[in-house]
């Protein structure tokens, strides 16, 4: 064999807006595959080098670590108010947060219900994994009825601890929002969904139409107590039937510019 | 640029307008609330942000936000806004971005009321939010004090990586004076931000904007660090005025309102003969301790006159270290002392009994 | 030297404008002043009362418990700051709305049916006006002249249309003091020139 006929062709790389270094999450998580589909559109929009991402406090707190672009750590929960600061005084800059379910929807609820309603230009990844992973499995506003976790070790009882917070329902009301989509990481198919959905809420911001956020139920093997595949499939039989994935909010304007699926 | 007849709130909004601030960001809290209203008509006219946020905690995460650009930034409220700020104030501490901070301060705790009040001078002086570090904190006491002081601030900030916050009380926000505004600042243009600012990694390295140090060495450098600031910062910012102490054997200590008021009693009780004169710190962190500490040697006795019940006074004593008696005459809730109240203090303490 | 002036009454009936005036007029003659409300928690319809400071020299505390003069246009005014106006001092009464007699005897009382001449001007909201024209008739701290520019310069624009009948309100006020002070046995210790 001729070895100078050989082509060697690269089919699957680092993002350019990924860092090269290991994350410090959990084997089996889907903080990787969220980060990579984030660095993935940036990359493809070519807009790395404008982009400004802000960071939360959960496990995602070293996001910074692992974007290869401008990025700022934000109080717990604030990262919307945050982000409003830097999108009011950058507006040609790309503006994303990406924040976990105790962040955007517990301590930071106040934040991300504003931001939405001002139709704030800003982009929000929300993972959504039904549970606080850095703190060490507590419950977590998007908890499920009856789920265990340490702060509910014999389920969330819905009488004591109320019910799960669906953040793209409440967030679809308000007439800020462009564009309120929720995802899933669980499988491939799903995944591909999920890296259009980003696309369109990066694109919604570019084309200044407003309040974007894309919802990423995720896993947590570690908290949950079971292996990487089991929790995918726990996803797939639990959470969704309580988070059902689809779009709940398409504002005007917000079909023409890319990236939806059809 | 003429003397104009000028609301403190007014003014000092309008005096950050003209030293370049880029932003702000706010939220309506009596007795401050003209300079939101200020900042609402004259940001938007002239291109630059104006925002009021859902609260104080997202205020000044704006803040914190548009600082990390670079931005000249800044918020106002008043003691219980305030108090919802101190987490954000001090995430800006523990990220060294600049940011300025106007507090007109009114009764409390809790909700308190709406009057003018000093009451909130260790939350501020001292830090405030959680974790190891100081505020630059300067203390006006007249409208055109804090329309320069306010001005200064933005300079400060920039030049320690801090934040400034100028301290006042709804005396001083709701009071007219005549005063002078500085002229307009051309804001510096967005390619001559900082070199550590986000502006999005164009042709360069990213910049990281975080406060957290998760190893307790690193964490321990990192307060070094702010350590050897605020040693800088007391080497060359000390800010005070003096009245009347050249021949003095009693000093009275107050700052901004009360400071004046007691300016009003030290001439009042000089025309009665007491050498008495008047000692205002400006500067409240940098605290004037060796100034103090001077006058501590050839003073019979101090009294030190606060809008609270005795907060500077522990830093007076610090300062004076045991050399002369230190007393104190505060109003709280509110209530704003006359001038008669503390000449009666002075003359008690020129009495023989006292000396 | 320094005088200071406190204008009280309900919210609405111009205390806190009256205030400015004098603040702005100080300011035009290029002395020092100091204008300090004060409000009751309603927004409307409560107490509304302001300090003003005028001296030639700088001015320390900008609030003061005994006024040189008042101008008390409602009777919670009145019983509060008859007492407290300096000896020597000048008071200025709201007759329209007050019913009873001032009982200091050491200072320049005058009883000024403000919104009654007011209306008789044209408008009833110009009692504070006819109020400030009385209190400058009796305390010469401003020449009343100087005030009516200074009421030129500053007026809000949509009040424009006011000026000369504000004027007008003052030279009423002025005139009112005068010939209430002809006939009025002056107390012994006023002086109301002096510092």
């Amino acid at each position: 064999m001729d070895l100078s006929e050989m082509v060697e062709s690269l089919v699957y790389r680092k993002p350019d807006s990924l860092r090269d270094v290991e994350t410090h999450y959990c084997p089996g998580c889907t903080h990787g595959l969220a980060h990579r589909l984030v660095a993935e559109v940036i990359d493809e929009l070519g807009m790395r080098e404008k982009a400004i991402g802000v960071a939360p406090v959960g496990c995602s707190v070293f996001a910074y670590n692992y974007f290869n672009m401008d990025f700022a750590e934000a109080a717990h929960g604030r990262a919307p108010a945050m982000a409003t600061g830097i999108k009011r005084v950058n507006p040609d800059n790309l503006v994303f947060t990406y924040q976990g379910d105790g962040d955007l929807a517990s301590i930071g609820a106040a934040e991300i219900l504003h931001a939405a309603g001002r139709g704030e230009n800003i982009t929000v990844v929300f993972i959504n994994n039904a549970i606080y992973g850095m703190t060490g499995g507590q419950m977590a506003p998007t908890t499920l009825p009856g789920q265990r976790t340490s702060s509910t070790p014999l389920g969330r009882d819905v009488e004591v601890h109320g019910f799960p917070l669906r953040m793209c329902e409440v967030l679809s009301q308000l007439d800020g929002a462009a564009y309120v989509a929720r995802r899933s990481l669980h499988d491939v198919a799903n995944i591909r969904k999920a890296k259009k959905a980003l696309r369109q809420a990066f694109e919604v911001q570019l084309n200044g139409l407003g309040f974007a956020m894309v919802e990423l139920l995720s896993n947590c093997p570690t908290n949950w107590g079971m292996g990487a595949t089991d929790s995918l499939v726990w996803i797939e039989e639990h959470m969704i039937p309580m988070f059902p994935l689809g779009d709940y909010k398409v504002g005007p304007g917000v079909a023409s510019v890319g990236g939806r699926e059809s | 640029m003429a003397r104009e007849l000028l609301e403190g709130n007014v003014a000092f909004a309008e005096a950050a307008i003209r030293a370049g601030c880029e932003a702000y960001f706010g939220y309506p809290i009596t007795p401050q609330t003209e300079a939101l209203e200020h900042m609402a008509r004259r940001m938007p006219e002239l291109g630059r942000a104006f925002l009021q946020a859902e609260s104080e905690v997202a205020a000044i995460n704006m803040v914190y936000g548009a600082a990390c650009t670079g931005a000249r930034v800044m918020s106002s409220s008043s003691s219980p806004g305030v108090s919802l700020m101190m987490e954000g104030m001090s995430y800006i501490a523990g990220s060294e971005v600049p940011a300025v901070l106007v507090d007109i301060m009114r009764g409390g705790p809790g909700l308190g009321n709406i009057a003018p009040s000093q009451g909130d001078y260790f939350q501020i002086v001292k830090g405030g939010g959680h974790g190891d570090y100081r505020p630059i904190v300067l203390a006006p006491a007249t409208v055109q004090e804090l329309i320069n002081l306010t001005v200064e601030a933005f300079d400060l900030a920039e030049r320690y990586r801090c934040i400034v916050v100028v301290l006042a009380d709804g005396c001083l926000g709701q009071m007219m004076e005549p005063a002078e505004l500085p002229p307009m600042r051309a804001i510096r243009p967005s390619a001559e931000r900082p070199e550590w600012a986000l502006n999005g990694a164009e042709g360069r390295s990213p910049n990281v904007i975080s406060s957290i140090y998760l190893e307790p060495l690193e964490e321990e450098e990192f307060n070094r660090r702010l350590l050897a600031k605020q040693a800088e910062i007391e080497a060359h910012e000390v800010r005070f005025r003096e009245l009347a102490l050249d021949d003095a054997e009693l000093a009275v200590v107050g700052f901004g309102t009360s400071g004046r008021v007691a300016q009003s009693a030290v001439k009042f009780a000089r025309q009665e003969g007491i050498k008495v004169g008047l000692m205002r710190p400006i500067s409240l962190n940098p605290f004037p301790y060796d100034a103090l500490g001077r006058l501590a040697d050839r003073m019979r006795a101090f009294l030190v006159v606060e809008m609270n019940g005795g907060q500077m006074v522990e830093d007076v004593r610090l300062a004076v270290e045991g050399k002369a008696p230190v007393r104190f005459y505060g109003r709280m809730g509110g209530v704003v002392p006359f001038p008669d109240e503390i000449l009666a203090e002075i003359r008690k303490l020129n009495a023989p009994t006292e000396a | 030297m320094q005088t200071e002036i406190i204008i009280s009454g309900f919210g609405g009936q111009g205390a806190l404008f009256a205030g400015q005036l004098l603040a702005y007029c100080a300011l035009d003659l290029d002395l020092h002043v100091t204008w300090i409300p004060s409000y009751g928690p309603e927004m409307r319809g409560g107490t509304a009362h302001c300090t003003v400071i005028i001296s030639d020299d700088e001015i320390g505390s900008p609030l003061v418990r005994d006024p040189r003069a008042a101008i008390v246009m409602n009777l919670p005014s009145l019983d509060r700051y008859e007492t407290l106006v300096k000896p020597g001092g000048v008071l200025v009464v709201n007759a329209s709305l007050v019913d009873r007699q001032p009982t200091r005897q050491d200072i320049t009382t005058v009883m000024i049916p403000a919104t009654e001449e007011a209306e008789a001007i044209g408008d009833r909201r110009m009692g504070n006006l006819v109020l400030l024209g009385a209190l400058l008739e009796l305390l010469p701290v401003l020449p009343p002249e100087a005030v009516g520019e200074s009421l030129g310069r500053h007026i809000p624009a949509h009040h424009r249309d006011l000026l000369k009948s504000n004027l007008e309100a003052m030279a009423r006020g002025a005139a009112l003091a005068s010939a209430a002070r002809r006939d009025a046995v002056e107390p012994e210790a006023v002086s109301p020139g002096a510092a």
